[in-house]
Order: structure tokens, then C-alpha cells, then sequence
């Protein structure tokens, strides 16, 4: 088995073991290459890593805090066999400005743009908040932006096209194949391949060919560098159980990442359960998916006998993705990540509790993530921890979850 | 001899006496299954007849990045209309005897990797392809798709990017067999107004034939047949590859109602015409 704490990874050829990689056309390895020894150079760069962490402080707000949430607790304890429930601690990325954890790596990609000498950035987008977070850091440096979205997930999510356009991106809406997320990813893919001259793809997950997954963990990994540091001065101590939802898994990877060589520490990513475990009826790779190419690397997907992506469904948009970046496969098999699956139900009460017990309407992908977090609190010991990566807000969500809770009141027909 | 080595008979030739060749190989690419698989055949013969060397076969996938919306599109009313892999291949095989030309596939790495690359290749093998072309398999990655090939008796054949620096394009072409791809532009797929840099091609093509003692086929953004002159004479390729501009044409047949195979012929007649 491989060493699950390992921090050298992913290896020279991006691989985190079997999984990562990247299988891409020819025509886009010159312009990965070109940024993975861009950002190996702006690592090792004092002067970067000053900026962006100036940006993150005076721009995003960073550090966000660490919270506990006492009457979610409660809840978590009303429900428990014993009467008594770990407590519930919040990393509130929510706080983050645009009201997600996005935001921190496409400040981070931004700045690396500039240094690269780009003018112009692309990015792909879901439910429209790594859109929203692209758009905020082009229009903060003064790049150009061209957002690719799905023409389905740009009619969910029209708040966040108008944000975008208010802020000089332009919304590229994507008309083929399902009109989603990974349609609007093969957009960019192909406009970095006749564009890498001028042009960064800042990508919104762990995933996608090397260095992506490698360079958006480190972005993002600054959630769970506060975090820990946060936890041992807050307590003294570090958490039971740290809890994250996995879509293409950037909230996950930031927060377990340095946490990983912890072993007391427990990890556990939640993938959206969806509709049922049927084929087309949920987005979680990890728990019902096998390892397969998706994007330029080899990662757990949901793909039907033939290799074709499979359909996904999930309530929440951020999560809707057939795969899942490959650290996350690697966690899997080492052992070092439990994943499991929570579904659009008990999504959405997870989405009203947190509403009505701490005064935070919390994103629906984020919901996947204190559901579970709520069950397994109910199990565990009121002096333990579980810290749930609270990745965002729930604002842009709340035409869709009244909508959802609606048809929930009425009869079936 | 392999279909694909009879293919470049004449290049070979010439170029072991030093010539240039007076006749390069048009190698023309279709989507299985557009208009349908049963159509197939008709389609290979008649490409035949009309000039084409060797036929490069799309196997249709969810996600082709490679490819701009005229091959993505037609993938995607492939796969509506329920074409897999497997029954391309089914059809691939009902037309191999009824044509002498090399028959490749083109299929993305993330179909080969789901069935195993092994027993994909083998089953292409058995339908009578001669080769395979693996279109997103980058050097790293292309030992684990390029040796089950060449175990199954199959032509493996990467591509070559302009951004590829010479050296990483040496080896591309040295782990190629059959021939080698050479994008002639960088980007996707598709139909371009004017003519790829056949002067600053030649340089790169020169090389890769060095490399790899095999012909070069180039393609990407050639749509006319003074592409496919310029392609073969400024650039000295050994053959020159078109796909978006004849898909396009086979699409727009099948919206007045044709089988393909007219539209498909008609075009490979008119593009045949730049090999002279």
C-alpha cells in the first residue's frame, strides 16, 4: 500500500500512484508543461507567496474563522442514542469573499497568470461560483475573462451570469452534450488548446491533467493550513473527524490536505447521493464509479461499458460532475479518506437545519457535507470535534431550494 | 506488408530514389455511424473509388476535446443514435473485404482505458483495422495503449504537435508505427480559411520521417484540395488528412436527406484532386 501521508506527491509525472496524469492531446503538453515550472517557480518565490497572501488577507478576508456551531450540536445530540453529540466546529469559507472557497485559488491562478505574462483568463463553471471567483480575480488584475458554462446550469444559476458580466467576464453558454459542467470543461479545454499563448485555464477543481490538481491543492490548501493552526490554539488539540463535500473535491482536498499526516485525525469527504444509487441518479464517482480517464486524468468517473461519460444528477450544481480529482482516488484506496454519499434529501433538510439552528444558509453542495457531519457527530463523544469545511454560502441556492422544499409539500401525484 | 505500408508504396519508393513523390496518399476521416453504421460500407467503398489511401474512423466519445463542434457534434448524434464501440467495430468488420485500403481508428484513450487496452485492441484487430490512432495519449502515457497494439498486430500512431519541441517530437515519432499524425496547426479540430504554413511544416516533417523511418501524414485545418497540394508539396507530407471539412459535408447530406457516401466521394473526388 502506498504511504497515505506521503506530502511528495503528486510525483514528476503528476501521478498520485495509479491515478492523475495527464492524457491530453500533444497540443496542450507544451502549455501544461509551461505552467508547471511557472508555478514551481512561483512557489519557491518569497515575493510571490507575500502577494498572494496579501491578497487573501486584504481582498478575500482571510483568515476566515473557526466557529463553533452550538445549537447544530444540539441537534446532532437530540438525535443521538446517548443524549450527548460531538461538537460541531464550522471553517467558514462561506465568509470568504463571493461566498465560497473558489475564490482562493482563482486568486492564486490569477496572480500566476500575470506572472506567466497572460492577459487572459478562461475558466469553466457550474452553479457559476468559480465563475463569479475567476471573474473577481480578472477584474482585480486586469485581465480579460471569458467564462465557459453550460447553457442548462447558466439558466439554474442566472445570479451568478449577471455577476460575471457585472464584472467584465463574458459568459460563454455551452449548448452541447449535457450542457453542464463537464461540457463547459471540454469548452475551455479546447479554447486553452489554440489559446495557451495568451490565454491561463485557470481550472475550478482538483482535477483535469497535471499540474492542475497539484496547483489547485495548494491554493486551496491554505483552508486547512488555518484550520489546523486554528484547532490547536483554539483547543489545543486537533479534530476528531474533519468533514468536507466532494464534487470534483477543491473544498475537500484544501481542508484534508494538512491534515493528512495526522492519523488521529479522521477524514471524510461526502459525494451527492443524488436521486438513488441508480446509474444517471447521482454524481459520486468515488462510492459507485471505477478508475477510468476523464479531462486528462485517470481518477475514479462514472462512465457507462463503453467508456462514454455517464449522466449525473445531483440537486446541488457544484457537485453535479462525473469525476473526481485524482488525490482523492488515491485517499480512497490508501485508506486515508473515508468517502461516503448523502443524498438530495437529506441534503436539503441539512440545508433548512443549518438555516434555522445557526442563522447560516449554507450552499447546497456544502449541505451534502453537514448532513453527514450532523450523523456522525450523534455518534461520536460530546469532547470531540468534528470540523465540517463550511465551502459556502447558500445565497445562490435559494430559488432552487424553495423550489425543491415546495414540491416536497405537496402531494405525490 | 501491411494495408497501411501498401498504401505509401509510391512514397516509399521515390524517397528511397531520392524523389519527391508524384503522388501523395489522401487519408480521409469519417465519424462511425454518421449517417449509420449499416451505411458504412458503402461510404468506404465509395471513398475509395474517389481516391482515398487510408480512412481514419472515428469511434465516437462523450468528450472529445480534441475536436471542434463539427466532429463533437457529430460523435454526439452517433452516440444518440446508440453507436459503441463495439458495434463500430461490428460494422468496421461487415466492410473490410469489400475495400483494399488501410483502415484506422481514431478513439480516445478514455474508451481504450474502459475496455482494456489489450482487448480493445485485439477486437480492432479482428474487425480488420490496420492501426490505431490515440489521439490523447500523450508520450508519458502512450506505452500502456502503443504496446497492446502492436501485440494485437496493429499500426499505433501518436500525434505530433507544433508546440512539440523537437526533440519530444523525435521520440513522439520513433514510438509511432504505420505513419506518423503531425498536427498542422495547433488547436482543434476544424475547417480554416486559408492554408496551414506548409513553409514552416516541412522543417518538422523532415524530422519526424527522420526519426521514425515511417511516412508522415499531416492533418488539422485542411479542408480544400490546394490545402492538400500545399500540404504534400510546400511541406513535402506523405499524405494529408481531412476530417471537420468532409464530416461537415456529410452532415449537411444527411440534413437533405442522403446516405453519406455521395457527399462523402464527391469531396474526397474534389479534394483527390490536390494530389496531383
Amino acid at each position: 500500500m502506498p504511504n497515505p501521508t506521503a506530502t511528495t506527491l503528486p510525483d514528476a509525472r503528476g501521478r498520485f500512484g495509479a491515478y492523475g496524469g495527464a492524457f491530453v492531446p500533444e497540443t496542450l503538453v507544451g502549455a501544461l508543461r509551461e505552467l508547471a515550472q511557472a508555478y514551481d517557480d512561483a512557489r519557491r518565490d518569497p515575493a510571490f507567496q507575500r502577494e498572494l497572501d496579501r491578497t487573501l488577507a486584504d481582498f478575500v478576508g482571510r483568515p476566515t474563522p473557526l466557529c463553533f456551531a452550538p445549537r447544530l450540536t444540539e441537534l446532532a445530540a437530540s438525535r443521538s442514542k446517548t443524549g450527548g453529540a460531538a461538537q460541531i466546529w464550522l471553517k467558514r469559507e462561506d465568509l470568504c469573499h463571493t461566498g465560497a472557497h473558489k475564490i482562493n485559488n482563482t486568486m492564486g491562478q490569477a496572480l500566476l497568470a500575470k506572472r506567466m505574462g497572460r492577459t487572459r483568463i478562461i475558466a469553466e463553471t457550474g452553479a457559476g461560483q468559480h465563475g463569479v471567483a475567476s471573474a473577481t480575480a480578472a477584474s482585480r488584475m486586469g485581465l480579460s475573462c471569458d467564462v465557459y458554462m453550460g447553457s442548462e446550469d447558466a439558466r439554474r444559476q442566472r445570479l451568478n451570469v449577471v455577476r460575471m458580466r457585472l464584472m467584465g467576464a463574458r459568459v460563454i453558454e455551452v449548448d452541447s452534450g449535457s450542457r453542464t459542467l463537464k461540457d463547459a470543461t471540454n469548452e475551455a479545454m479546447r479554447d486553452w488548446m489554440g489559446s495557451s499563448d495568451t490565454t491561463l485555464y485557470i481550472i475550478g477543481s482538483v482535477v483535469g491533467p497535471h499540474p492542475f490538481p497539484m496547483i489547485v491543492r495548494d491554493f486551496q490548501s491554505v483552508i486547512g493550513r488555518e484550520a489546523r493552526e486554528q484547532c490547536l490554539r483554539e483547543w489545543n488539540a486537533l479534530p476528531d473527524c474533519v468533514v468536507a463535500c466532494v464534487g470534483g473535491g477543491s473544498n475537500a482536498a484544501g481542508i484534508f490536505h494538512p491534515f493528512a499526516q495526522d492519523e488521529g485525525v479522521a477524514l471524510v469527504g461526502v459525494e451527492a447521493g443524488g436521486r438513488s444509487t441508480n446509474a444517471g441518479d447521482h454524481a459520486a464517482p468515488l462510492a459507485f464509479g471505477s478508475p477510468g480517464v476523464l479531462h486528462g486524468s485517470m481518477s475514479y468517473v462514472l462512465q457507462d461499458e463503453h467508456g462514454q461519460t455517464a449522466d449525473v444528477h445531483s440537486c446541488s450544481a457544484g457537485l453535479d460532475y462525473p469525476g473526481v480529482g485524482p488525490e482523492h482516488a488515491y485517499w480512497k484506496d490508501a485508506g486515508r479518506v473515508r468517502y461516503t454519499h448523502v443524498g438530495d434529501d437529506a441534503a436539503l433538510d441539512a440545508f433548512v437545519a443549518m438555516s434555522e439552528t445557526e442563522g447560516i444558509i449554507p450552499a447546497l453542495e456544502t449541505s451534502h457535507a453537514l448532513a453527514h457531519a450532523i450523523d456522525l457527530a450523534a455518534t461520536m463523544q460530546p469532547d470531540q470535534r468534528v470540523l465540517v469545511n463550511l465551502s459556502g454560502r447558500g445565497d445562490k441556492d435559494v430559488d432552487e431550494a424553495a423550489r425543491l422544499l415546495e414540491a416536497r409539500q405537496k402531494p405525490a401525484q | 506488408m501491411t494495408r497501411i505500408d501498401d498504401a505509401f508504396t509510391d512514397v516509399r519508393a521515390a524517397r528511397a530514389a531520392g524523389r519527391a513523390p508524384s503522388r501523395g496518399v489522401l487519408a480521409p476521416f469519417v465519424v462511425a455511424g454518421r449517417p449509420s453504421l449499416a451505411a458504412l460500407p458503402d461510404m468506404l467503398v465509395a471513398m475509395e473509388r474517389a481516391g482515398a489511401g487510408i480512412v481514419e474512423i472515428g469511434i465516437p466519445f462523450s468528450d472529445p476535446i480534441a475536436d471542434g463542434p463539427v466532429i463533437a457534434g457529430a460523435m454526439h448524434k452517433a452516440l444518440l443514435d446508440g453507436v459503441t464501440p463495439h458495434t463500430a467495430l461490428e460494422a468496421i468488420g461487415a466492410a473490410r473485404d469489400r475495400v483494399k485500403m488501410g483502415l484506422v481508428a481514431m478513439v480516445s484513450v478514455s474508451i481504450v482505458q474502459r475496455l482494456g487496452a489489450a482487448a480493445f485492441c485485439r477486437e480492432c484487430a479482428a474487425a480488420g483495422l490496420d492501426g490505431v490512432i490515440f489521439p490523447d495519449a500523450p508520450l508519458e502515457e502512450a506505452p500502456r495503449f502503443t504496446e497492446p497494439a502492436r501485440e494485437a498486430g496493429l499500426d499505433a500512431v501518436l500525434l505530433v504537435a507544433p508546440s512539440s519541441p523537437p526533440e519530444r517530437a523525435a521520440e513522439i515519432a520513433s514510438m509511432c508505427s504505420g505513419f506518423v499524425y503531425m498536427l498542422a496547426r495547433a488547436g482543434l479540430t476544424g475547417e480554416r480559411e486559408g492554408a496551414p504554413d506548409a513553409a514552416a511544416l516541412r522543417e518538422r516533417v523532415h524530422a519526424a520521417r527522420a526519426a521514425s523511418g515511417l511516412p508522415v501524414a499531416c492533418g488539422f485545418g485542411i479542408s480544400r484540395p490546394e490545402h492538400v497540394r500545399a500540404i504534400l508539396r510546400q511541406a513535402d507530407a506523405d499524405a494529408a488528412i481531412v476530417g471537420s471539412a468532409l464530416v461537415r459535408r456529410i452532415e449537411d447530406g444527411i440534413g437533405r436527406g442522403e446516405d453519406g457516401a455521395h457527399a462523402a466521394s464527391a469531396f474526397v473526388a474534389e479534394l483527390a484532386a490536390g494530389l496531383d
